[in-house]
C-alpha cells in the first residue's frame, strides 16, 4: 500500500507533537522528580514550584494534543495502543491528575503540604518511566489479534529488558532536563541551583551512555527491520543527538565552573553564567527533540509494531490513517492553531524569562 | 456484585463517574471564569485596591478549581481508547478531529494565560493582565464549543458514511459534521447553564459575607454582578432550552419517549414530577397537563409522538429493548433538572429584585440563606440535565437519529475495549473514586479556606482578616481601620 502525502504528513506530525511533549513537559517532569533531592527547606520548594508554575500546564498540552492528533489522524494506533497498555496508561493518567493538583496546592494549601509534595515527586516519576517504556514497546513490538487489539499479559507482559531499558533512558533524560532546567531559573547562588548545576554532567553523562546501549540494542537485537530509505536519516540524526548531549555537557561545565562559586558574583559573570546555562538547557532540549525524530525514522511507517509471531499485522500510517478529507482538515486546523500556540509559548517563556525571585511572585 | 462482570457497565460507570466528576469543575471554571474577567476590566479601570483585591480573590478561586478540570479532563480525553477502543475504531474518522481542536485552539490559549494570571501580575502590562483573564475565559469557552461538537455529533450525527466494510463511519462533509442538528442549541443551552452556575456561586459568597457582615463593598458589588449575569443567562436560558427539547423531539424519538416515560405512542402531556412503573409501563403522577408537551415541542396540543414499543419496532431502533430501558431514570433525571430550573429562576427573581431595589438584601437573612444555598439548585440542574442527554441516548453510543445517515449508528455493547478486562476496570474504577473523593475534599477545603479568608486589600494586614475584624469588634472606635470592609461593619 502507497502512503499518501497526508498520511506521511501526519506521521511526521504525531512524532512532532510527541517530542513537543518531551522536551517541554519533559523537563518540568524532571524538576519535579529532582523536587525532593535538590530543594530541602520550604523556601526551596517554592522556587522549584515557581519555575515551572506558568509553564507546566501548557506543556501539558502537549500530550493533549498528541493524543487527540492520533485519535484524529490514526484511530486504530490510538484504540490499540490505549485499551492494550491500559494499567500503564491508567497509572500515567492517575500521576498527571495528582501531580497537576499537587503542583498547585502545595503553595496554597500549608496543612497538606507534605502529601502534595510527595504526590508531585510520585506524579513526576512514573509519567516519565512509563511513557519510555511504552514507547519502547511499540517500537519493540507487541503481539496483536485479528482485530488489532493488544493479545499479551496486561501490564507485566509490557515489561522486557528492552523496554524497561527505554524507560529508564527517558527518566534519565526528563531527569537531565529538569537539572538544566533548574540551573537556568534557580536565583544564581541558591543551594537549589548549586544542586541541580552539579547533577547536570553526571545526567547528561548517563544519558549518552543509555542512549548508545539503546540504539545498539534496539538496533541489533530487538527490532533490526527498518526502512531501508532512511537509513543515512537515522545516521544522521544518531549523530546529532550525541553532539547535543556532548555539547550540553560542554555548556554545564563552562557554566558550572564559575557557577559554583556561590554567591556574590558580579553582573558580568552572572550574566556568562545565565548564558552558558541557557544553551546547556537549548542543547538537551535540541538532543530531546531529535531523539523523538530518530524514533519515528527507525519507525517509519509502523505506528504500532506487531511482535514476531503476532496473529495481526502491525499498525502503519496506511492501515490505521483517517481519510484523506479528515486528514485535509486537521491540516487546515495545524496550519491556523499550531502557529498560535507557538506564539502563546514565545508570550509566556518571554514574559517569564530570567531566573525566580520569590520576593516577586504576587500570588 | 453482578455489575462486576458486566464489561460494558463497567466501562460505563467508569466513563460516567469521571464525566460527572469532570463536569463538577467544569461549570465553575466557565461560569466563574466570567465572573473573573469582568472583575479584571473594572480593576483594570478603576485601578482602585478594593477591585485589584476581588480580582486576585476570583484568580485564586479559579486556578484552585481550574486545575481540578484539566486533570480529570486529561482522563476523558484519553478514556475513550483506554475502555472504548471499538468505538473510537468506529468513530475515528469523524470524533478525533474536535478532540484535536479542542487541544490545539482552546487548551493551549487557557493554559498559557492562566499561567500569566496566576504569576504575571507585576511583569505584565495591567491592560495584558486584563486580557489575559478575558483569553483564559474565551479558552474554556471555546474548549467547550469543540467537546459540545464531539458529543452533538454522537446524539445526531451528520455529515458521515458507512464505510464499505461496515467497521467505521466515515467523513464526507467535515463543516456538516461539526455543525450537526443539535449543536447550536445544545452548545448555547450547555454554557448558559455554566454561567448561571459560576453566578450563583457568586451570589453565595456575597450572601455569606452579608450575613457575616464582612467585606461588605465586595459583598455587594458581587451580589449586583452574580445577580446581573443570573438573569440574563437564565432569560435566554430558557430559549435554548427550548430548541433543545424540539430538537430531541424531532431527532431522538426514543429519548424524548424515555423522558417523559411513554411507552406507548401518545400525546405526551406535560408533568411536573412523576415515578414511572416500568413493570406497568405507566407514569404514576397526581396530576398532569394534556398534550403540554406536545405543545412545548411543536406548539401544537394534539401532536402524537412514538412509544417506546412502538420505536422497537423499526428497524431504525431495532437495537432498543422497552424492557430494559432506562426510562425512569431519564424521566426522573429530565424532570430534576425542569424542578431546579424553577428554583433558579425563582431565586434570581427575588435576588434581583431585592438587590436593585435599595439594595434590601443586605437586611434580609433568609434572602442571604438562600443565596449560599443557591449553587446547590443549578449544579443538581447541570448534572441532571448531562445524565438525561447521556443516559437517552442508550442503548447507543452514537444515536440514529432521524436525519442521521443510513448505518452510521453504533450499540454501547459493541464500543468497548476488547483487550481490557472486567478486574481492569474494576481496579482502576476503585482507584478514581479514591482519587477524586481525595481531590474533592482537598479542593473544598482550599475554597472554603479562600473564602473565608476573602479578598485582602492592599495595605491591609496580610495575615488574615478575621483577626483583624475580631479586634474591631472588641475596639470598634478606635480601629483606624485597616481594612477597608471591616471599618463599614459599623454601619450595621
Amino acid at each position: 500500500m502507497e502512503i499518501t502525502v497526508l498520511q506521511g504528513l501526519w506521521f511526521l506530525l504525531i512524532f512532532v507533537l510527541i517530542a513537543g511533549y518531551f522536551v517541554l513537559d519533559g523537563f518540568d517532569l524532571g524538576a519535579g522528580i529532582l523536587y525532593p533531592f535538590v530543594a530541602k527547606t520550604d523556601e526551596d520548594k517554592a522556587v522549584v514550584r515557581t519555575s515551572i508554575g506558568p509553564v507546566w500546564d501548557a506543556n501539558e498540552v502537549w500530550l493533549l494534543t498528541a493524543g487527540g492528533a492520533l485519535f484524529a489522524a490514526f484511530p486504530d494506533a490510538y484504540a490499540t495502543t490505549f485499551s492494550g497498555f491500559y494499567l500503564a496508561v491508567m497509572l500515567v493518567l492517575f500521576s498527571l491528575i495528582v501531580r497537576a493538583v499537587a503542583v498547585e496546592y502545595a503553595g496554597i494549601d500549608r496543612k497538606w503540604r507534605k502529601v502534595w509534595n510527595a504526590l508531585f515527586f510520585v506524579g513526576s516519576l512514573l509519567p516519565a518511566l512509563l511513557l519510555g517504556v511504552a514507547v519502547g514497546n511499540i517500537y519493540a513490538g507487541i503481539p496483536l489479534d485479528a482485530a488489532g487489539n493488544y493479545a499479551g499479559i496486561p501490564l507485566l507482559g509490557l515489561i522486557t529488558p528492552f523496554t524497561l531499558l527505554t524507560g529508564v533512558l527517558s527518566l534519565v533524560m526528563f531527569v537531565a532536563a529538569g537539572a538544566c532546567w533548574l540551573s537556568l531559573k534557580a536565583p544564581l547562588g541558591s543551594s537549589v541551583r548549586d544542586s541541580a548545576a552539579a547533577l547536570r554532567r553526571p545526567l547528561l553523562v548517563a544519558v549518552l551512555v543509555l542512549f548508545v546501549l539503546e540504539s545498539v540494542m534496539g538496533h541489533f537485537v530487538v527490532q533490526p527491520d527498518m526502512f531501508a530509505g532512511l537509513t543515512a536519516v537515522r545516521w544522521i540524526l544518531a549523530i546529532l543527538v550525541v553532539l547535543a548531549i556532548v555539547g550540553a555537557a560542554f555548556f554545564c561545565a563552562k557554566g558550572g565552573r564559575d557557577g559554583l562559586v556561590s554567591g556574590g558574583l558580579p553582573a558580568a559573570q552572572a550574566a556568562a553564567v545565565t548564558k552558558s546555562d541557557l544553551a546547556a538547557f537549548l542543547c538537551q532540549a535540541a538532543g530531546c527533540f531529535l531523539l523523538v525524530m530518530l524514533l519515528a525514522a527507525s519507525m517509519f511507517p509502523n505506528l504500532v509494531v506487531a511482535s514476531a509471531g503476532s496473529v495481526g499485522a502491525s499498525i502503519t500510517a496506511m492501515t490505521a490513517g483517517s481519510s484523506e478529507l479528515t486528514l485535509g482538515w486537521m491540516t487546515g486546523i495545524t496550519c491556523v492553531g499550531l502557529p498560535l500556540v507557538l506564539v502563546y509559548h514565545v508570550v509566556i517563556y518571554r514574559t517569564f524569562r530570567g531566573r525566580v525571585d520569590l520576593a516577586k511572585v504576587h500570588y | 456484585m453482578e455489575f462486576l462482570s458486566d464489561p460494558v457497565l463497567l466501562a460505563r460507570l467508569q466513563f460516567a463517574a469521571t464525566a460527572a466528576y469532570h463536569f463538577i469543575f467544569v461549570p465553575l471554571t466557565i461560569g466563574l471564569g466570567l465572573i473573573m474577567a469582568i472583575n479584571a476590566t473594572r480593576s483594570f479601570r478603576s485601578r482602585a485596591p478594593e477591585d485589584e483585591a476581588a480580582t486576585v480573590f476570583w484568580v485564586k478561586i479559579f486556578t484552585a478549581t481550574f486545575v481540578l478540570g484539566v486533570a480529570t479532563g486529561i482522563t476523558m480525553e484519553f478514556s475513550f481508547g483506554t475502555n472504548w477502543a471499538d468505538y473510537s475504531r468506529f468513530v475515528g474518522d469523524i470524533f478525533g478531529a474536535p478532540l484535536a481542536a479542542e487541544a490545539l485552539l482552546a487548551f493551549f490559549l487557557e493554559s498559557s494565560f492562566l499561567g500569566v494570571l496566576l504569576f504575571g501580575r507585576g511583569k505584565v502590562s495591567p491592560k495584558l493582565y486584563c486580557a489575559s483573564a478575558w483569553l483564559v475565559w474565551f479558552g474554556s469557552a471555546l474548549s467547550a464549543l469543540w467537546i459540545l461538537i464531539a458529543n452533538s455529533w454522537m446524539q445526531t450525527p451528520a455529515g458521515a458514511e458507512l464505510s464499505a466494510d461496515g467497521t467505521s463511519a466515515v467523513l464526507t462533509d467535515f463543516l456538516a459534521a461539526a455543525l450537526n442538528p443539535s449543536l447550536v442549541p445544545r452548545y448555547g443551552h450547555t454554557v448558559l447553564a455554566l454561567l448561571v452556575m459560576g453566578a450563583f456561586v457568586a451570589m453565595a459568597v456575597a450572601g455569606w459575607y452579608m450575613l457575616k457582615g464582612r467585606h461588605a463593598q465586595f459583598a455587594a458589588k458581587t451580589m449586583r454582578l452574580g445577580v446581573v449575569v443570573a438573569i440574563v443567562s437564565t432569560a435566554v436560558l430558557l430559549g435554548t432550552a427550548h430548541s433543545s427539547a424540539v430538537v430531541v423531539s424531532e431527532e431522538q424519538p426514543s429519548k424524548l419517549a424515555m423522558m417523559e416515560g411513554m411507552y406507548d405512542s401518545e400525546v405526551p402531556p406535560l408533568y411536573a414530577f412523576g415515578w414511572v412503573d416500568e413493570q406497568s409501563q405507566e407514569v404514576v403522577t397526581p396530576f398532569s397537563i394534556p398534550g403540554g408537551t406536545s405543545f412545548l415541542a411543536t406548539g401544537t396540543w394534539d401532536t402524537e409522538f412514538p412509544g417506546l414499543n412502538e420505536l422497537a419496532q423499526t428497524e431504525q431502533f431495532a437495537g432498543l429493548d422497552p424492557a430494559t430501558a432506562p426510562v425512569n431514570f431519564v424521566f426522573q433525571t429530565y424532570h430534576l433538572m425542569v424542578a431546579m430550573f424553577g428554583a433558579i429562576c425563582l431565586i434570581c427573581l427575588l435576588a434581583l429584585i431585592f438587590t436593585f431595589r435599595k439594595g434590601k438584601i443586605v437586611k434580609m437573612r433568609w434572602l442571604q440563606w438562600l443565596c449560599v444555598i443557591s449553587p446547590v439548585f443549578p449544579f443538581i440542574a447541570i448534572q441532571a440535565g448531562w445524565f438525561t442527554a447521556e443516559v437517552g441516548r442508550q442503548p447507543w453510543v452514537v444515536y440514529p437519529s432521524m436525519t442521521s445517515p443510513d448505518g452510521v449508528s453504533l450499540l454501547v455493547q459493541d464500543g468497548v475495549s476488547a483487550s481490557v478486562s472486567n478486574v481492569e476496570v474494576t481496579i482502576t474504577l476503585i482507584l478514581f473514586l479514591a482519587v477524586y473523593l481525595f481531590l474533592l475534599i482537598a479542593w473544598a477545603r482550599t475554597i472554603g479556606r479562600f473564602i473565608k479568608e476573602g479578598p485582602a486589600v492592599k495595605g491591609a494586614p496580610e495575615a488574615g482578616a478575621v483577626a483583624v475584624e475580631e479586634v474591631l469588634v472588641v475596639d470598634e472606635g478606635a480601629a483606624a481601620a485597616p481594612v477597608a470592609d471591616a471599618s463599614r461593619k459599623g454601619g450595621e
